[in-house]
């Protein structure tokens, strides 16, 4: 059993604590916004907040998120209100099939917190998820739209 | 208004079919607006369309969408002849069990081959046209006026004297009207809907999270599962000891699936995952555990020079030609296996009891994994259902193969009642693909003492895939797989796109024993790198400009030439590049659809760096201009990722590369600035399709600037095996 706060709820969840973290919140916690794509870190489309740090949760066990506040790309909205990120994103029309796109969208948002106004080489070296649709385009306006939004 | 509900016989049973599925036996689906669950009361106007008295519109979509956009511009075909106010229409998928029930009333399901919008565009608008007489003709009976009188537009039709009446306040009596057949289709010159771009459907589910994949469905009781097929393709399971995992946390069944495979079923997946990398199994290799990429190359070598091959495109006397050339230019080209790699992996849901057998699934062909519930459960179409979910990626993937809901079913039979969700993890998806074919191919160019090009024999020595997939196909044509030549065949939506006087396209079959499979563009992409190349090579060995050079060729191809002649314009070929730059062309006919790209790079050391791509298509109509500027642009992420890093290796019988860390993908910095041109020509004939024919010029254009700029030709791929990195 693990303790989680995710998206500003507390969880008890019945894992062992080297599950993998991306696991417990798919199939304990239910929330399936986090997005199972290699489970090696790679590809990061299970990207979640743990304290703020864009984190691949496929490879971070449970037990090390504990005490940690999560936010997954359901938390990311607050109070009814999509994250600029998102808003972008609808805009820029982003997703083509759309199942890294969550991932994606929080590494995103953690890029515009630490820095607001991103250059293309800012892109380039922090944004390193998979898209095997291709969005990248789409994904690098959208990025620059959000920043100025 | 007061809606009386009717219960006609079409809506009877397309709403007792849903009633049967998923809402009768008490599952809150979360994905069920998008399911046909239309009830007894809606109106059917034809089977394209469902009115609803609030004047939603649903517009029923056979083909699959994946990130494609097919579903919206079907809906944007369908709602242009209806005459609809778009922001009423939403869609549903009918499921395949009804569309046996009802005789194939939606046609073809499958989605492949570019095929969604160009191949039932013509019985969609008709749907769509159909029911807007009905609406008409409804109107004109309950206001007694001529039909002529009256108009129809953004879903509210007008009448003498001030009449109005909202396309939901007539559906029930339009409903209950003949359906007309054949009715006229407007001028797409006329178009208001079509051939804009709208934005598509789903996309504030896909940014928030909520949109449910396969991989996330959810059912009450469920289980969750994964499996190993035997790591060497035709090798069986010997033995494995299941008790040695089955008291692992979770674990609630420990199984062998046909004679192939293991699987564990758990409460969880990560349960079910750390019990099958635990479980000890012992394989029967069978008789490919020897094979190895090395030996496949050796086997496709031999077929270069065979006597026997099958011939796809042929004139005059290619052979001749050769023999008495001035001047002989000959190259070898060798492509290899690649996996789809879909960002979802394979996976499927099912639910199976003595009586009753449904399956929900993420696939490019709800036919194709309709039949795969039948074969698997042994139930009659009656007693099966498929719910068709979103794609996470298809590529080709999910259509013709199914093995994935195959393995599902059978694994739900051992649990009857409980549904369980079978999630293939990412490095059973790397070793148990459907390959693209391996292919090489010995390209002989003939010259005169002019430098002209008199002959061209191109031969391809590999694997077929239809072989594999579709034998009765092969058989029917002599042992040939006529796909093998696509890009390059005699005629038809993959004729050639050059005119030489003496050819010879011709194809020694060479089948390997690992499953190959139908890759996004499939045949074109090879075929595209073999010619575009070689054509400039041809054209360097004859100091001419690649461009010019391809022209001469080009006199009875006017489409491929007005695309080619768009990149060439608009990189600025023929004009000074910009320090460093170099450039490289490549086009052909796909899929009914004519494409070219101009590419830009630099080359620095080892490094290449792809600045800019400019893409032409011509698919006759552009249905959603922004879904097709996004699919040419993401066609070149994947024709370039496969270009440079992508190779499934084989050794000892089996795949070598097991995830993203040795079969990579690019990323946003590597990504070139695509610019794309629409040239929607409106010529009559076929419409062409969007999805796939622009990936295979995406190689060949930056390989001929590699060129340009270094002077080295590479012929092998993909590009890491020549230590050549994107930067």
């Amino acid at each position: 059993m693990v303790r989680l706060n995710i998206n500003g709820q507390d969880h008890n969840v019945d894992v062992e604590p080297d599950t993998p973290l991306l696991w417990a919140i798919r199939d304990n916690v239910g929330l399936t916004g986090t997005k199972y794509g290699c489970g090696i870190a790679q590809c990061g489309a299970c990207t979640v907040h743990v304290d703020g740090v864009a984190t691949r949760a496929c490879s971070l066990p449970a037990s090390a998120a504990v005490g940690k506040k999560i936010v997954t790309i359901e938390g990311l909205a607050q109070g009814g209100v999509l994250h600029k990120v998102q808003k972008a994103w609808i805009d820029h029309e982003v997703p083509q099939c759309g199942y890294c796109q969550c991932g994606m969208i929080m590494a995103v948002a953690e890029l515009l917190a630490t820095k607001p106004k991103p250059t293309d080489a800012d892109i380039d070296n922090t944004i390193t998820n998979i898209c095997r649709c291709g969005t990248f385009q789409q994904v690098r306006a959208a990025i620059h739209a959000a920043a100025n939004a | 208004m007061n809606f009386v509900p009717k219960m006609n016989r079409r809506s009877f049973v397309i709403g007792t079919a849903a009633a049967g599925g998923g809402l009768a036996i008490g599952f809150d689906l979360p994905f069920g607006s998008k399911l046909a669950n239309a009830q007894a009361s809606t109106p059917e106007l034809g089977v394209w369309v469902v009115i609803k008295p609030d004047d939603t519109i649903v517009v029923r979509i056979a083909r699959s969408e994946m990130g494609q956009g097919t579903i919206t511009g079907l809906a944007q075909l369908v709602a242009e002849e209806l005459e609809a106010d778009w922001s009423k229409v939403t869609y549903e998928y009918p499921t395949p069990g009804q569309s046996v029930a009802r005789k194939r009333p939606w046609q073809s399901y499958s989605t492949g081959g570019s095929r969604g919008i160009r191949e039932s565009h013509e019985y969609v608008r008709q749907g769509g046209a159909s029911a807007r007489l009905m609406l008409l003709q409804a109107a004109a009976n309950q206001w007694n006026v001529p039909v002529g009188d009256l108009k129809a537009e953004n879903s509210v039709i007008t009448g003498p004297g001030g009449r109005r009446a909202t396309y939901g306040q007539l559906a029930d009596a339009a409903s209950k009207l003949p359906v007309p057949e054949k009715p006229a289709l407007k001028d797409p010159k006329s178009w208001k809907i079509a051939g804009k771009p709208i934005k598509r459907f789903g996309t504030q589910d896909k940014v928030t999270g909520k949109q449910v994949y396969g991989a996330d469905l959810k059912l009450p009781n469920m289980l969750n599962a994964t499996i190993k097929e035997s790591p060497v393709f035709g090798g069986k399971v010997k033995s494995f000891d299941a008790a040695k995992v089955a008291n692992m946390p979770g674990v609630k069944k420990v199984l062998k699936v046909r004679d192939t495979a293991v699987a564990v079923v758990a409460d969880t997946w990560w349960h079910a995952k750390k019990a099958l990398d635990a479980l000890p199994v012992e394989w029967d290799e069978g008789p490919n555990n020897k094979v190895s990429s090395a030996t496949i190359a050796e086997t496709l070598k031999a077929g270069l020079d065979a006597d026997q091959a099958f011939v796809g495109n042929q004139n005059g006397d290619a052979k001749a030609a050769i023999a008495s050339a001035v001047k002989k230019v000959e190259a070898v080209y060798a492509y290899p296996y690649q996996n789809h790699v879909c960002m979802e992996p394979m996976n499927a849901t099912a639910r199976y009891t003595a009586d009753r057998c449904e399956v929900w699934v993420p696939t490019q062909d709800g036919e194709a994994s309709f039949a795969a519930v039948l074969a698997a459960s042994g139930l009659p179409a009656e007693k099966c259902e498929v719910y068709k979910l979103d794609l996470g990626g298809g590529f080709g993937r999910r259509g013709a193969f199914q093995d994935y809901v195959h393995q599902a079913v059978l694994i739900a039979k051992e649990m009857p009642g409980t549904p369980v969700k079978l999630l293939w993890s990412r490095e059973e998806d790397m070793v148990q693909g459907r390959y693209h074919p391996v292919m090489q191919c010995k390209m002989v160019g003939a010259f005169d003492k002019d430098n002209n090009l008199t002959g061209l024999h191109m031969r391809l020595s590999g694997q077929s895939i239809l072989a594999s997939v579709r034998p009765q196909v092969v058989e029917a044509d002599k042992g040939r797989d006529a796909l093998t030549f696509q890009g390059v065949f005699q005629s038809g939506e993959h004729a050639f796109g050059y005119t030489i006087p003496n050819l010879l396209v011709d194809h020694a079959m060479r089948n390997p024993h690992v499953p190959p499979g139908f890759w996004r563009g499939v045949n074109i992409n090879q075929n595209c790198i073999f010619i575009e190349c070689f054509m400039d090579e041809l054209a360097h060995a004859v100091n001419q400009d690649p461009l010019a050079f391809r022209r001469k060729l080009l006199g009875s191809h006017p489409r491929n030439l007005a695309v080619l002649n768009a990149v060439a314009e608009k990189i600025g070929w023929g004009k000074p590049a910009p320090q460093g730059i170099h450039r490289g062309l490549a086009h052909m006919k796909a899929f009914n659809a004519y494409v070219a790209a101009a590419a830009e790079v630099s080359v620095t050391g080892d490094k290449m760096k792809v600045h800019r791509i400019v893409a032409a298509t011509d698919p006759t109509y552009a249905v959603n201009p922004a879904q097709i500027d996004r699919q040419v642009a993401g066609s070149f992420v994947y024709g370039l990722s496969a270009l440079f890093y992508q190779e499934c290796t084989v050794k000892d019988g089996r795949i070598v590369e097991t995830n993203f860390d040795t079969y990579n993908s690019m990323r946003i910095a590597e990504m070139p600035k695509v610019e794309s041109i629409i040239m929607a020509s409106g010529a009559p004939g076929p419409w062409g399709g969007i999805g796939e024919p622009t990936i295979c010029v995406a190689a060949p254009a930056v390989l001929n600037a590699y060129f340009a700029a270094t002077g080295k030709r590479i012929r092998s791929f993909p590009l890491k095996n020549h230590n050549v990195q994107i930067a």
